[in-house]
């Protein structure tokens, strides 16, 4: 299934990019989307922290399943203020 | 109201008409931007948000405040893209029947916002690099 995984700030940064569809397979989780990512994008891998995932803009656990899920974003630890 | 914007803060647009009657009490938090940060001179920071999601983290935010912390109207604004030294980056405006609260709720907000909001900082150096801050 296809997955739109948007990145933000340093990930974004990182990858060269805001968003890509990505393929992945029919069990895959967050946590095997990311794997899957960091095969394409060498800079995310070591990173000192992991990302928050959210699904179809919900805050979601790494483990979740990602079926019916459309979009995946990962995002840094906030620094706002 | 919650607003991301990327013009400068105006805090008397902020203010404006934020306390009713029955309130007593506005206090107001400003973020502004710092000319260095762990020693290293700063010349400004860039501010990247998620919008849709930062509005909404913004706006639980506003209610919890209104609901747990005892104000009766909150605002908060946060800029994004490029600022100076100096330029308001966050104003939390908090109106409320006693001073207690609106202090409460205007802490409240300003820590909840720093953890939670999507929102990001990079640092400007005066060597000219740059650099994203991840966790506050």
């Amino acid at each position: 299934m296809e997955i739109h995984v948007l990145y933000f700030a340093a990930l974004a940064e990182r990858t060269g990019c805001r968003s890509e569809v990505v393929e992945v397979g029919p069990q895959a989780t967050v946590a095997v989307l990311w794997s899957l990512l960091e095969s394409r994008h060498p800079a995310l891998v070591g990173l000192p922290y992991r990302p928050a995932a959210a699904c179809d803009r919900t805050w979601t656990d790494w483990d979740a399943s990602l079926d019916g899920v459309r979009e995946v974003a990962f995002v840094p630890p906030v620094s706002g203020g | 109201m919650v607003a991301l914007q990327s013009d400068p803060i105006r805090l008397e647009r902020v203010l404006d008409g934020l306390a009713a009657d029955g309130d007593g009490a506005v206090a107001v938090f400003l973020g502004t931007v710092r000319d260095r940060n762990a020693g290293r001179p700063v010349v400004g920071l860039t501010y990247h948000a998620w919008p849709e999601m930062a509005l909404a983290e913004l706006g639980k935010i506003e209610a919890q405040a209104c609901a747990s912390h005892g104000a009766s109207t909150v605002r908060i604004v946060h800029r994004t893209g490029d600022l100076d030294v100096g330029e308001i980056s966050v104003a939390i405006a908090v109106a409320s029947a006693h001073r207690a609260q609106a202090f409460d709720a205007c802490r409240f907000a300003i820590e909840t916002l720093k953890r939670t909001v999507p929102i990001w900082k990079k640092e400007r150096y005066a060597d000219g690099s740059a650099a994203w801050i991840e966790g506050s």
